[in-house]
C-alpha cells in the first residue's frame, strides 16, 4: 500500500474517531461542576481514616495501592527492557569518552546544583504524604541530580558516583520492598497491602503508616530506574560522540 | 455547557494518532505516542476538576473545604510515569533498529529479514 492510499483511507477513519470521541465527551458532566463520588468519598474520609494530608498519596499508596504495585512493575519491566536491549548489543571495547567540560561556569554551577537537586528530590519524597509531592515526583527530581553530575563533570564521574550494581540493587530492592510491605498486611492477618503500621498524627512526618514506607520505596525505585535509563542512553550518546570525533 | 478541555483532549488524541500512523521514523512515532498520552492527562484532570475547589491537600485547609478529585490525579501520575518509561523503551528499540538496519523508517525496515 503506498503512502497516498494510506492517507486517503486514514482521513475518514480519523474524522470518525474524532466525531465519536467528541460525541462521547458531550455525555460527560460539564467541566468543573462535579467530581466522581469516589473522589468525593476519598476527599471526605482519607484524612480521618489514614492520617495523611496529601490525598493523592493516600490514593496512590493505600486505597489504590495494588494499582501502584502493578505500575511499579511496568516501570521495572520497561527499565529492564531498556537495559537488556542496549547493554547486550554494545561493543565491549571500552573507550575513553572525550566529553570533558571546558566551561568553568558550567562545571561550577553543575557541581553546586547536583547535591541541591538530590536534596530537593529527597525532600519531595520525605514530605510526599503531607504536602504536594510524593515518591514518584521526588524520585524523578533526585535522579536529575545524577544528570547534572554528567553535565558538570563527565560520563565517568556519573558512573563512578552511581555504580551500576548499586543502582541495579536499589531498583530491585525498591520493587521487592513494595511487595514486602504488602505482605506485612498478610502477616498481621489482614488483606495484602492493608495499612497495618500505626498511623501517627496527620500533618507530621510520622503519619500514614504504610503510606510513608511505600512512598519511600517508590521514590528509591523511581530514582534508580531513571538513573539507569540515563546511564544506558548516555552510554549510547558517548559512543557515537567518540566515533564522530574519531572520524573527523 | 463547557466542553472546552474535553475537545482539547479529543483533538490531541486524534493529532497524535495521525502522526503515529503517518510516521516515517520511530523517534517521531515515540513523540506522537507521547502526544496521544498527553490527551489522557488533559481528560483525566478535566474530569476531576471542580470550579473554585482547592487542591486535594488538606494540610493548611479549613475543614470542609471543597477539594478536587484526588483519584484522577493519582491516575494521571501513574499515566505520566508509565508514559516516560515506555518512551525510553521505544527509543531504545529505535537505537537497536538503527544499529542493526541503519534506518529508523518502519517502511524500510520491513524489507529486512532475519
Amino acid at each position: 500500500m503506498n503512502r497516498r492510499v494510506r492517507l486517503v483511507l486514514l482521513m475518514p477513519s480519523l474524522a470518525a474517531i474524532l466525531g465519536v470521541l467528541l460525541w462521547g465527551y458531550t455525555g460527560l458532566p460539564n467541566f468543573g461542576t462535579t467530581i466522581s463520588s469516589y473522589g468525593q468519598f476519598i476527599d471526605r474520609v482519607a484524612e480521618p481514616q489514614r492520617h495523611v494530608t496529601n490525598l493523592v498519596s493516600a490514593v496512590m499508596f493505600d486505597y489504590r495501592g495494588i494499582d501502584t504495585l502493578v505500575e511499579e512493575f511496568i516501570l521495572f519491566a520497561s527499565v529492564m527492557g531498556v537495559a537488556l536491549l542496549l547493554r547486550s548489543s554494545r561493543e565491549v571495547a571500552e573507550q575513553r569518552p572525550r566529553d570533558v567540560v571546558t566551561s568553568d561556569a558550567v562545571r561550577t554551577a553543575g557541581s553546586a546544583l547536583a547535591p541541591v537537586m538530590l536534596l530537593f528530590g529527597l525532600w519531595i519524597i520525605a514530605f510526599g504524604y503531607v504536602t504536594p509531592g510524593g515518591g514518584f515526583q521526588g524520585g524523578v527530581a533526585a535522579s536529575a541530580g545524577a544528570l547534572l553530575l554528567w553535565l558538570a563533570g563527565s560520563y565517568r564521574t556519573l558512573r563512578d558516583l552511581s555504580p551500576t550494581f548499586l543502582v541495579d540493587a536499589a531498583e530491585g530492592l525498591g520493587a521487592a520492598s513494595y511487595i514486602g510491605i504488602g505482605l506485612l498486611g498478610l502477616a498481621a492477618g489482614s488483606p495484602f497491602l492493608y495499612n497495618t503500621i500505626p498511623l501517627g498524627t496527620a500533618g507530621t512526618l510520622a503519619s500514614g503508616g504504610t503510606i510513608a514506607a511505600l512512598n519511600w520505596v517508590a521514590g528509591i525505585e523511581v530514582a534508580a530506574a531513571f538513573v539507569l535509563i540515563y546511564h544506558e542512553f548516555l552510554e549510547e550518546y558517548i559512543q557515537t560522540f567518540t566515533y564522530t570525533k574519531a572520524d573527523q | 455547557m463547557t466542553y472546552y478541555p474535553f475537545v482539547v483532549a479529543a483533538v490531541l488524541f486524534v493529532a497524535g494518532l495521525y502522526g503515529a500512523i503517518t510516521s516515517r521514523s520511530y523517534v517521531h512515532l515515540a513523540v506522537c505516542l507521547t502526544v496521544m498520552q498527553a490527551s489522557t492527562y488533559v481528560l483525566l484532570l478535566a474530569i476531576g476538576y471542580l470550579r473554585g475547589a482547592a487542591p486535594p491537600i488538606t494540610q493548611g485547609q479549613l475543614p470542609g473545604t471543597r477539594l478536587v478529585d484526588p483519584v484522577v490525579q493519582a491516575l494521571t501520575l501513574t499515566d505520566i510515569v508509565v508514559s516516560v518509561v515506555v518512551l525510553a523503551l521505544i527509543l531504545s528499540l529505535a537505537v537497536q533498529a538503527h544499529r542493526r538496519a541503519g534506518t529508523v523508517d518502519p517502511d524500510k525496515l520491513r524489507r529486512i529479514r532475519g
